[in-house]
Formats: C-alpha cells, structure tokens, sequence
C-alpha cells in the first residue's frame, strides 16, 4: 500500500537580517493509499512548502518524508503535481502535454497511444488534442494538466490550488472532475485550497492550518466528498451538517486572520 | 538656410496631405473591423492602425524633395536652378589720364558635371568652347569666357586689352554703375564682382538645386545603379559587394549564435559557468564593436577573416545574455513539473528549458543581426577589399556622391529585409510567443 507519511516536519528559513521564518512546525501526518485530503489555512500558513517537501522541491530542516517506506529526497514521478496555472509547456500540443510523462520514461508513443487517448477522454479534451495549449481556455488548460498528471501513474497526486484562477461556473465542474478522477483511480491526493467550500467539497479529511508558526490546527473527516462523486455538488452543499461546518472553519481561519493582522499592528 | 526651406516644406506636406487626402480619400480614414465600434481611438494603442495613404504620401514627399533641390530631369515642380548659359556685362576701364572706354565680357556658363554627361551616341560631354566675340573699339576689347555652374571666375579683362592693368588701366564701372574694389553688383545671372586689387570676378546664380556632387538626382542615382550591376566598381559589381558583406554577417553572426548559446544557457544553468562568464562578458558587453576594430585589423589583417572574427564578437555577447535570460525567464513551475513527470536534467534542458528559451533567443537574434549589418559596413568603412562600406568609402574619395547613395539605399533595404525576415521566422517557429 502506498501510504504517505509525513513525520515530524518542521521548516526554518533563514532571513538575510539574521532572523529566521518558522514555516513549519513538528508536522506529522499519516495519509493513507486512496486518501483525498484538503489542506486549507490563512496565508503563510506553510501549505505550499509542505507540498513542496512532499513533491521533494524542498528538504526538510527536520524530519522526513516517507512513501511506502522510501525516504522522499526529490521529485519524481510516484508524486505527480498539478500546479496552478502555467507549468503546461505552451511549444507542445496537448496530446504532447499528456504523454510528456511516457515520453521521458521513453515509453513509445504506440505504447502510451491507448492511455493517453483514454485520459484525453476522460477529461473531455478528445477534440481538442491537436490544438496547442495557448489556444484553450484556463479550465481546459487544467484539464490538461490533470491528465498529464494521472498519464504518468503517481501513487499520489499533490494540487497545489489547481483551481484557484478559474471562473466559478468552471471551478465547480472541475471539483466534479477531481472527485470522479479520485474515485475512478484511487489515487492519494493532497490538495491545497483557498476556497472553504473547496475544501469541504473535496476533502476526504480536511486539514486546517495554522500560521506562525506553520502547523496543523485542526483535522476534520467529512462526509461530503463521498456524497459528492458522480453527484450534483450543489446537493451536497443542502446536506444539513454542511452550512455548521462550514461556519466554524470560516471562523477559525477568520479569527486567525484578525490575530495575524491584530500581531501586525501591534509589531508596527 | 536652404535646410530651414526643406524643414518648413516637408511639416507643410505633413499637414496639408493630411487635409488633402482627408477629402480625396476618405475611405482611408475609415476605422476598419472592430475598431469601427470604439468611440475611443486616441490612446487606445491598439485602435490605430498605419495609414497607408500616408505611408505612400511620405514616400513620394521625399522623392519630391529630392527631385525638386536637385538638377534632375523629372517632370516634377523643382526650385530655382542655376543660371545657365551665355550673359554679358559690360566694365568701364579707365586710364591714369582720365580716359576711358567700355567693354563686354561675355560668360558662358555651362553644367558642372558636363564631362559625366552622355550625349546620343555616348561619348562624355565636353566643357564649351569660350563664345566669340568681336574685340571692339577703343582699348579696352571685348571679352569671352567660360564657367562651370555652382563655380567662380576671376576675370582678368586686360589680358587682350590694349593697356594692361600695371600700365593703370583701372575698371571704375560694370553695367555703368561705379564700382570700388571689394564691391559686389547683383545682376538676374549671378554676381558680378571686384576683387580687393580690382579685378572683376563673375559668380553664376546657383538657386536653390545643389549640385551633383552634393547630391546627385534620383535618375542620375538610378543610373549609376544599373552600372554599378553591369560595370561594378574596383573590380567588383553590386552584387558582388553586397554578397561579400551578408556573407560576412551571416558567419559572423552564426559562429556567435553557436558559441554564444550554449554559454548562456550554462551561465543560466551553473554557479561556475555563471561566475566564470560574467566577468568577461559584463565587461565585453559595452565595448562597441566598432572600438575592436583597429587591434583586429592588426590582429588578422582586413581580409575576411577580421571581419568574421569581428562580427563574432559583435553577435557573441548578446546572443549570451539572450540565451541567459531565456533560461532565467522559465517558470519554475514548469521546470517543478517536468521533473515531477520524471524528466532527467537532460531531458529538462532539451524539452523545457531550450523550446522555452527560444523567444529570448530570437529576441536576441533579431538585436544581433541589426548590430552586426551596421558594424559589417562600418568595418568596411576602416579597411576591405571588397563590400558595400568599401564600395561607399572609395567613392567618396573620388566624390562619387551617386555610388555612396547607391550604397546607403542597399545597405537599408538589406537592414529592413533582414529586421522583416527575422520576424517572419519568429512568427513560423514561436507561434507561443506572446500568447502566454
């Protein structure tokens, strides 16, 4: 089983002045094989360097990184990432842009033909695979990436705000497409989120963090992503226990936005 | 003043072109496709597009100019030219006795590039003889004499006259009207003049034209460019020269692209290229190439092999930094990306980081190629055997004026045709560009 697990990572960047950021603190997590969790918190929280140490961008100060009990040390392909505008390569089609990962493992293109064409399906791009990238639009463009992304078969998948510059018509087909993706392949994945409704949407389990510095504040286990796959998102969000949730996290993350800002003034 | 004349037309053209052309041609001033719904044009950049009647009134205003301050043969409204053909003046020389007597000095002025002229059957033309003239009564005789347009003729009027100036004959009027050495009388065909000893000179009316030498007229330049084809010039025939000069810049500018490249992409790519290159191309970077040109002639001589190495170093140092800041301009997402879909250093240097470059490159291509057309004619200029900067720079020893414009107009239809194919090859090779 492909079970991530996150063990006591902390993360200090040295400033220039002699000072130092805490980015993350003592983090620990144990994310099981097919699990979806959301990871949401206010700003300079430290989710983006957490991905960044699970995607192997970054070293730990502290602590480790282990897939089925390999130390993580850099990227590689058992951790595929979706980012969130512009890392498609704009010179390639999009057929180009799915089969890159088959292509650097030097699988011939009749070898990766059947699954790439597969995914162009499953992401709705099938007419749209001779085009080049520039030419779509931001919504197709990360249907592109999502499917660049499971062409190479990842044991996990981390999203780094995949959604974030979408229009919000298109935001919520997309979240359809991540949950149907999720079911149909199994895959872990880690997704970081500004949206709480994103979150609670798409989370499995559901992480909010906390900054300064960077740790987990609380986890949550929610229904709604089960209800959500291959559902009307819109009816889950009447389900009775999701307006509550949603209020508390709201206010969690508001109120440590009020300390952030009341840290600030006082510091100024 | 003549250049304030031309300042004044040319803002005049500007203007009343455009009032003109608003009537004859309203169409042209019609917003065309979408633009023809924006209510707002001025400072919407993208609303404005070149008029063409413009373009095309521009062109034809310069020609006109040039035909209207030359001595060309163009059927086009000109300024007045200079005088041309025979005058005459009379001078009253007076003796220590009080006697006097007139005399006439016909002058026949004849065009100052007569010997560069063909007549029908295409032998050059020939300076005139000097008018006849009857020698007259009385001691002082008459006078006939020659000058070239744009020129100036001391007259020593004595010279057939039957009292010569050092017995004291002395010239005390011209046309009957006193004159004092130094003074100076206008008439419609030039200015007639004493000298400060008292020797009448003559100075035909030059107008406003200039003459060949300064500046040839279109037909005239035009005709030397069909010779310059067929005839060449110090061995070599248009042709010829302009080959040698692309020639030399298309190498040049090559050797640099393939070493300039890949060092930019390793400064971009590693601490030690970086730290290495950068010393030598910080400094490198603003020496104008022309400033080399001197220690490579001592170096390798003004044969070809100069200018390549010449033209090398022009294109080396900004097809470098180009290269540099193709790399930087990645976006680390992409590169996170490709490594996460498993690419080898290898693999993201030849998928990513060079496809992603290549705009910053072509950028840099179209910079260096402009450099080195314009440090070509210069080095060319200093010391070839052969090229258009040579061609330009021996007729200007010979005041060819024709042969340099000739030159001038080849070497910017050449910059233009290679600014216009860089970008044409941009457009088929990077269709990305600016669309990210």
């Amino acid at each position: 089983m492909s079970e991530l697990l996150i063990k006591d990572i902390s993360m200090r960047f040295d400033l220039p002045n002699g000072g130092h950021v805490q980015a993350l603190k003592n983090v620990t997590l144990d994310i099981k094989s097919g699990e979806l969790m959301s990871v949401l918190g206010p700003s300079g929280c430290g989710k983006t360097t957490l991905l960044n140490i699970v995607a192997g961008f970054l070293a730990p100060t502290e602590g480790q990184i282990m897939l089925e009990d390999e130390v993580v040390h850099g990227p590689g392909p058992e951790r595929g990432m979706v980012f969130q505008q512009g890392a498609l390569f704009e010179w390639m089609s999009v057929r180009d842009n799915v089969s890159f990962g088959p292509d650097m493992k030097g699988m011939s293109r009749a070898e990766s033909k059947e699954n790439v064409e597969h995914l162009l399906d499953v992401v709705g791009l099938q007419d749209f695979k001779e085009k080049a990238v520039y030419e779509l639009s931001g919504g197709m463009q990360q249907r592109v990436a999502l499917a660049r992304c499971l062409a190479n078969d990842p044991d996990v998948i981390l999203m780094d705000e995949p959604l974030g510059a979408l229009d919000a018509l298109t935001r919520e087909k997309m979240q359809s497409l991540v949950l149907d993706l999720w079911k149909d392949t199994g895959k872990t994945i880690i997704l970081i989120t500004h949206s709480v409704e994103e979150a609670l949407l798409l989370g499995e389990r559901l992480l909010v963090m906390a900054p300064r510095p960077g740790r987990v504040h609380k986890e949550y286990r929610l229904p709604f992503a089960d209800m959500g796959v291959g559902n009307d998102l819109r009816e889950v969000k009447k389900d009775p226990e999701y307006a509550p949730t949603r209020e508390e996290i709201l206010e969690m993350i508001w109120n440590m936005e009020e300390e952030i800002m009341g840290r600030t003034e006082e510091s100024a | 003043m003549t250049g304030l004349l031309v300042l004044a037309l040319y803002v005049g053209a500007f203007f009343g072109s455009f009032y003109l052309a608003r009537i004859v041609f309203k169409s042209a001033f019609e917003k065309k496709g979408f633009n023809k719904l924006k209510t707002v044009t001025f400072g919407d950049e993208s609303a404005i597009t070149a008029n063409r009647v413009a373009s095309v009134v521009s062109v034809i205003t310069v020609f006109w100019l040039w035909v209207a301050f030359t001595n060309s043969a163009i059927p086009l409204p000109k300024f007045p030219g200079p005088f041309s053909g025979d005058m005459s003046f009379t001078y009253t020389a007076q003796l220590e006795d009080g006697t006097s007597d007139d005399a006439t000095v016909t002058m026949r002025v004849y065009r100052e590039d007569i010997q560069q002229t063909l007549d029908a059957e295409g032998n050059p033309g020939r300076e005139p003889d000097a008018p006849e003239v009857e020698p007259g009564e009385g001691f002082a005789k008459n006078d006939g004499l020659t000058v070239a347009r744009y020129s100036f003729k001391v007259i020593n009027v004595w010279s057939n006259d039957e009292v010569s100036k050092r017995d004291g004959s002395t010239v005390v009027a011209i046309n009957g009207q006193p004159v004092a050495p130094g003074d100076k009388i206008k008439v419609p065909e030039g200015t007639i003049g004493l000298t400060d000893k008292g020797t009448p000179t003559f100075e035909p009316a030059v107008g406003l034209r200039m003459a060949r030498l300064y500046l040839p007229a279109p037909e005239v330049v035009f005709q030397r460019f069909i010779w310059l084809n067929q005839e060449g010039y110090q061995g070599y025939t248009l042709l010829e020269h302009t080959w040698y000069s692309l020639k030399r810049v298309v190498l040049g500018f090559l050797i640099g692209a393939v070493v300039g490249v890949p060092i930019g992409y390793a400064m971009g790519l590693t601490g030690w290229a970086r730290g290495w290159f950068d010393p030598i191309v910080e400094f490198m970077r603003p020496i104008p190439p022309l400033a080399l040109i001197p220690l490579i002639i001592i170096w390798f001589g003004i044969g070809e092999v100069g200018k390549v190495v010449l033209l090398f170093l022009a294109a080396l140092w900004i097809m470098i930094i180009a290269a540099r800041s193709g790399v930087s301009g990645v976006a680390i997402s992409k590169v996170h990306a490709a490594y996460s879909l498993g690419a080898s250093k290898w693999q993201i240097l030849s998928k990513v980081i060079v496809p992603n470059s290549l705009p910053d490159i072509f950028t840099g291509a179209r910079v260096a190629m402009g450099v080195c057309w314009g440090t070509v004619v210069a080095a060319e200029l200093v010391a070839a055997n052969v090229g258009l900067g040579k061609m330009i720079v021996t007729a200007s020893k010979f005041q060819l004026t024709d042969i340099i414009i000739v030159g001038i107009i080849i070497i910017g239809i050449i910059g233009f045709a290679i600014e216009v194919g860089m970008r044409a090859l941009e457009n088929w090779l990077i269709p990305w560009k600016g669309k990210v």
